[in-house]
């Protein structure tokens, strides 16, 4: 690691200015991708603001049919909150099986959505719920959040103060993990209810999770994996690499979709 | 003996640190003074250093020195040399380059070398490592053996044409052809051997430190080996005389073959330690172990086997490219030599066998032993190739094994590759895991698999090994430059107690245990009574360390035969305190004894007399009572058994999961069956491994593609099943234990059991053989591209 | 130089840090605690997994100025003061759990976390997929899997004494 400052702030107000005064300062949540790639030497922050400090960012609160996560709120948390395994089952499953054990400790959903790792699996849930990611400074719609890999609408220095995440009627997340780094290799979220019918894929995209609209007009019209026969996804916005070509991934969609689809109900 | 004894599941005695973090790993030793060194390494396969500009770095905070090649060859520090010699067909040596400590005018592979720098701390180390600057020229690389072949391929060494190292052969060529010529069938077979990153859980690590005052020197290091590193370090590297140089592996956190080598950075610590008058430390990151620990297998091969009408194998062919990487590892050359085509016998009668072997210089990690070494890779392609006869032959998998089995009433068998088998029945093992592993109930679980959507397979091995290396005339004959026996040292303390020094290495193999356990069992005392000590060439008189499931082979047989030494010469003392003649005093449970009375003296009186001698034969006999021996084994020893692997195939995903895994070995004497059992699974573990998960993959340039643990596939608990181990024993006849080895069987049998397995259970599906690893993409691949054929077709 | 003041194995400690060093090299560097171990850089081998306010996490990949009040307990604090091990340190001893004794303090406080999570008791599966961030080269999880499938028996309750393994 490059030396840098490490500061702790008490609340997003002192965070904000923070990062406001330094444009080469970078916020911390969970830390667990911002340290590995700090000892890697891949970035050189003058200052690391650590956002663990700041109470209001973490818990959960169900009200209204909404499920809102506080940024700073892990993934243990929330993989485990009756609350959330209730409202959205889904949801919570899928936070149990973001990296290992260790990972869900300290990981953050905040860190997660900012940081947009194409591999992520929050970014599946967010499209797939159609939620809505609370900043410091405004309300930010999934569909308009990820611009693509590591790339989303924050602002330099905008922080993530939470998400929100509208009750489906059904919804089901399954994952084919990379071999190796156990990340996500393709990731598909299936899911019934206020937002429409959605299917959010990670892992797989060239630029990050994106929405399968093929798959979503013929689940509109049937809610069956009977309809997601034949379809195909298009191969040339996907990754490829030595675990996964793109043909392969492509195939996968099908497969992980239909089995959400199974788990969904 | 009792509960201690041979036989027995004595707990370990090295657990007690381990569990409670007391263990002494390299990196948790911290000299007074120590300096932390850090390695600047080439990011290119292949380029010529043009320039390299250290003043940045010097300058930089923290900074005590910064080391260049021309440094060290100014002082005439030895390249890091090779310790076998392989000759070509036409009877010249192999070509030998020389491996320069830091890279000297180019760099042939990415991890290659360049410079170290030594600072106050890592991280100033770190930090000034990046202001050193290397200007490249890049040239273009060649890291695969297709590309290192191919006409007008880069030259890795610019005086090694065509980039082979050597071109050897082994057999009757002769006599193969003839036996082809009157074949009623053949089988062939091409296949690649995988390419692995041995990742051994603890980072290699070394600590040099230099005594101003007495002109020592001592290096703390990860080593299986440490008289090895002293002897190579010492004499052709930094030529430091042996009694100034000491060597200490301490606690080594795994090794699996990656650590027997002479590396680099220890030569590197160990000499700038006198120069900067400081220690100096080094442990690699993951990063680095990925593209500097010496790489395993890769081979590419042709394989035939000629068989008459019966199915009897007559002759087998093969011909083999072996990747050696950018330069010659300490022990690379012998392995897809001596280590490999003399296995190609394996457990069968084939009276003809033919091999040649070209080794190939390429811009990749040098590629040495992993596991096995060799003999996996002759035993995957050997038993693979017999699924292909069977399949030829129209024959069972098992019935053709079975026709073909050495008998066991042949032994000692002569190979006709070399080797001589001392015993063995490979129709007991076989026998004896058909039935574990329920061989016959098989379609069963088929048919219950498919109905709920899997494609299940079932695949075997009845391999062999040729271990507890080796007889050092035979290595010596065949280009081995050290001879490969063991030593050990066994001092009875003047009150009784038994300190053991060996000069085998254990980095996982439970050593202090099982060797305890045996010299409780030769002397009948306690095994609290019993040290064992290794690691420490300034202990230890000499020895060659650990690999090759050699320890308890070669070593075990060095303390028989130094204990036999202790108790004759008690027998001595004793018959002299007891008024007996020599050859009257029988040794037994721990006591001296007159044959035939209730006289007798025990060991602990024996060892008080010999070390206060006021009664004592001093005339015919010095006072002491310690012993060495050096044991040279007079073969090698042959493990062997039968694996059976049991997978289940996701068709949608191309994911396998082996869900029985079963192993019936024949490891020769079992001391301690507990660590036995957990020696097959961890072999076992790692054949899975290479089976379905592992692979290093370079890109065309030579830049490493899986050069983390993001991306090299690591088995983790959920990958593997349970392994069922069982034994099934023949004694070894030429070593006084009777025993063969098992620290290699398990990654030796398993992969052609789990791929046998995979293309078991693809049978519909048009497959033959699957390169390994079998991923969920090859797999998929595989059933994507040839749905089954209907009844119909 | 910053200082950060946490307890460690329930002694309070103090000491001066940068504000880039990690958890681990606080541990083993300047407390010499190294029994907590470094196996890779990338967060997946779990050689460094230390109990961070009842929390397994890995030491490597937090900066030891987040730790600052925090409870860390290493491998070295779990042994009671009269020796007596953890029950998942004997089931380890007793299982055959560990070879080269590298990734064991990790495993060891991984497998202690896991347990105490999941009071329900594990199967082998759940026990297999719950090591994801524990990477062991010797033994291919076999004996782990037994070992804390023993200790979850005795942590929770259900046994006095730890099941011992099967004679030979």
């Amino acid at each position: 690691m490059y030396e840098f400052t490490y500061h702790r702030p008490g609340s997003i107000a002192d965070a904000v200015k923070l990062l406001a005064g330094d444009p080469d300062a970078r916020p911390m949540s969970g830390g667990m991708t911002l340290i590995p790639t700090l000892k890697q030497r891949l970035a050189r922050p003058t200052s690391v603001v650590d956002l663990s400090g700041i109470a209001e960012l973490k818990g959960i609160t169900v009200s209204g049919g909404t499920v809102k996560i506080g940024g700073m709120t892990t993934h243990a948390a929330v993989a485990t909150s009756a609350e959330v395994q209730k409202a959205i089952p889904a949801l919570a499953k899928l936070a149990a099986h973001i990296g290992d054990n260790q990972v869900r400790n300290r990981g953050t959903i905040g860190g997660s959505v900012a940081n947009h790792d194409p591999a992520a699996d929050y970014p599946g849930a967010l499209l797939g719920l159609g939620a809505t990611v609370h900043t410091d400074k405004r309300t930010i719609a999934a569909d308009d959040f990820f611009t693509g890999m590591f790339s989303t609408a924050l602002n330099p220095g905008e922080i993530v103060t939470a998400v929100s995440f509208p009750v489906p009627e059904k919804a089901a997340y399954a994952k084919f993990p990379n071999p190796a780094s156990r990340y996500a290799m393709v990731g598909v979220f299936v899911a019934k209810g206020p937002s429409g019918v959605r299917v959010a894929v990670t892992g797989a995209g060239a630029d990050g999770a994106f929405r399968h609209k093929a798959m979503e007009e013929a689940l509109a019209t049937k809610w069956s994996a009977s309809a997601l026969e034949g379809i195909t996804t298009p191969q040339d916005t996907l990754n490829g690499d030595i675990h996964a070509s793109k043909e392969y991934r492509a195939h996968l969609i099908g497969v992980m979709a239909r089995r959400a689809l199974a788990a969904a109900g | 003996m009792g509960f201690e004894g041979i036989g027995a599941s004595v707990k370990r005695r090295e657990d007690l640190r381990f569990l409670s973090g007391r263990g002494n790993y390299t990196d948790d030793i911290n000299r007074p003074g120590q300096l932390h060194a850090v390695i600047v390494r080439s990011p290119h396969p292949h380029a010529r250093i043009t320039a390299i500009d250290t003043a940045a770095a010097r300058a930089a905070p923290g900074v005590a020195a910064v080391f260049v090649g021309e440094d060290m060859a100014a002082e005439n520090i030895g390249g890091l040399p090779c310790g076998w010699q392989v000759k070509n067909k036409d009877g010249s040596p192999m070509a030998e380059p020389p491996h320069p400590v830091l890279a000297i005018g180019k760099v042939r592979h990415v991890g290659d070398p360049v410079a170290v720098v030594i600072a106050e701390t890592k991280a100033q180390a770190r930090d000034a490592a990046e202001l050193v600057s290397v200007t490249y020229e890049e040239l273009k690389g060649a890291p695969t053996l297709e590309a290192a072949l191919k006409p007008g391929a880069p030259a890795v060494h610019d005086d090694v044409p065509g980039n082979v190292c050597y071109d050897w052969h082994l057999g009757d060529k002769d006599a193969t052809d003839a036996a082809f010529a009157g074949a009623h069938k053949v089988a062939r077979l091409e296949l690649v051997n995988n390419r692995l990153i041995p990742n051994a859980m603890e980072p290699r690590a070394a600590v040099g430190e230099y005594d101003t005052m007495s002109g020592e020197y001592t290096l703390y290091t990860t080593s299986q080996n440490p008289h090895v590193i002293r002897l190579l370090m010492g004499a052709f590297v930094l030529h430091i005389p042996e009694h100034k140089l000491r060597v200490v592996a301490p606690d080594v956190g795994g090794g699996f073959g990656s650590k027997i080598y002479h590396y680099a950075e220890e030569a590197i610590v160990t000499w700038a330690s006198a120069k900067v008058k400081r220690p100096v430390k080094w442990t690699a990151e993951r990063t680095e172990s990925f593209m500097s620990d010496a790489h395993g297998r890769d081979h590419v091969t042709v394989a035939e086997m000629a068989m008459d009408a019966n199915g009897k194998f007559l002759g087998l062919r093969v011909r083999t490219l072996a990747n050696m990487g950018a330069y010659l590892s300490t022990f690379a050359p012998c392995v897809p030599t001596y280590l490999y085509a003399t296995l190609l016998a394996g457990t069968y009668t084939t009276p003809a066998i033919y091999a040649e072997v070209k080794a190939v210089f390429t811009n990749s990690v040098p590629v040495d032993a992993y596991r096995g070494a060799g003999r996996p890779e002759a035993t995957f392609l050997l038993e693979r190739l017999v699924d292909q006869c069977a399949i030829e032959m129209g024959l069972d998998r098992v019935e053709i094994r079975k026709r073909n089995f050495i008998p066991s009433s042949a032994f000692p068998y002569q190979t006709p590759v070399a080797l001589q088998y001392d015993s063995g029945d490979y129709g007991a093992t076989l026998e004896a895991c058909l039935k574990a592993a329920d061989w016959a109930g098989f379609e069963a679980r088929r048919a219950e698999a498919k109905a709920r959507g899997k494609l299940r397979g079932i695949g075997i091995s009845t391999y062999l090994e040729a271990c507890g290396i080796a007889p050092s005339a035979v290595v010596g004959s065949l280009g081995a430059r050290a001879g490969l026996y063991e030593v050990a040292n066994i001092r009875v303390n003047p009150t009784g107690s038994i300190t053991v020094f060996t000069g085998t290495h254990s980095h996982g193999q439970g050593h202090e245990t099982t060797f305890a356990q045996l010299m409780a069992d030769k002397f009948g005392i306690p095994m609290d009574q019993i040290e064992i000590v290794h690691g420490d060439t300034a202990r230890i008189p000499f020895g060659m360390g650990t690999y090759g499931s050699r320890s308890l082979a070669v070593g075990g047989s060095a303390m028989v035969k130094a204990a036999d030494k202790i108790i004759a010469k008690g027998k001595k003392i004793a018959a002299h305190l007891l008024e007996a003649d020599a050859a009257d005093i029988e040794f037994k449970d721990g006591r001296f004894q007159v044959a035939g009375t209730d006289r007798a003296k025990a060991l602990a009186e024996i060892s008080l007399t010999a070390y206060v001698p006021h009664n004592y034969p001093i005339e015919e006999l010095e006072p002491g009572l310690e012993e060495t021996a050096f044991y040279d084994p007079k073969n090698f020893t042959f493990p062997g058994g039968c694996h059976i692997a049991e997978v289940e195939i996701d068709p949608d995903t191309g994911v396998t999961h082996v869900v029985n895994f079963t192993a019936v070995d024949d490891v020769g004497r079992v001391i301690n069956p507990m660590i036995v059992e957990g020696q097959i699974q961890g072999g076992v573990a790692q054949g899975i491994g290479q089976a379905l998960l592992e692979t290093c993959v370079y890109d065309e340039d030579g830049q490493l593609i899986s050069g983390s643990m993001m991306d090299y596939t690591m088995p983790r608990a959920d990958d593997l099943p349970n392994i069922s181990v069982g034994t099934a024993i023949t004694l070894c006849t030429h070593n006084p234990l009777g025993v063969k080895g098992c620290g290699e069987v398990g990654a030796i049998g398993s992969p052609p059991a789990v791929i046998g397995a995979v293309v078991d259970a693809l049978k519909d599906h048009g497959v033959r053989h699957i390169d390994m690893p079998a991923t969920p993409q090859k797999v998929w691949g595989i059933i994507n591209a040839n749905r089954p054929r209907m009844a119909a077709e | 130089m910053p200082r950060v003041s946490l307890t460690v194995n329930g002694k309070p400690v103090s000491a001066e840090v940068e504000d880039r060093t990690l958890l681990v090299e606080l541990l083993r560097e300047t407390l010499r605690l190294t029994g907590t171990h470094v196996g890779c850089d990338t967060s997946q081998c779990g050689a460094c997994v230390v109990h961070v306010n009842g929390d397994s996490i890995k030491s490597c990949t937090l900066l030891a100025r987040q730790a600052e009040g925090a409870e860390v307990v290493t491998i070295e604090g779990l042994a009671a003061a009269d020796g007596t091990l953890h029950p998942m340190q004997e089931a380890f001893r007793e299982y055959h759990a560990l070879q080269c004794g590298f990734c064991t303090p990790g495993m060891v406080m991984s497998a202690i976390d896991l347990v105490k999570k999941n009071p329900q008791g594990l199967s082998e599966q759940e026990i297999r997929e719950g090591l994801e961030g524990n990477l062991c080269r010797c033994t291919g999880y076999h004996n782990i899997v037994k070992a804390i499938d023993a200790a979850q028996q005795v942590m929770h309750g259900k046994v006095k004494e730890l099941p011992r393994a099967a004679a030979e």
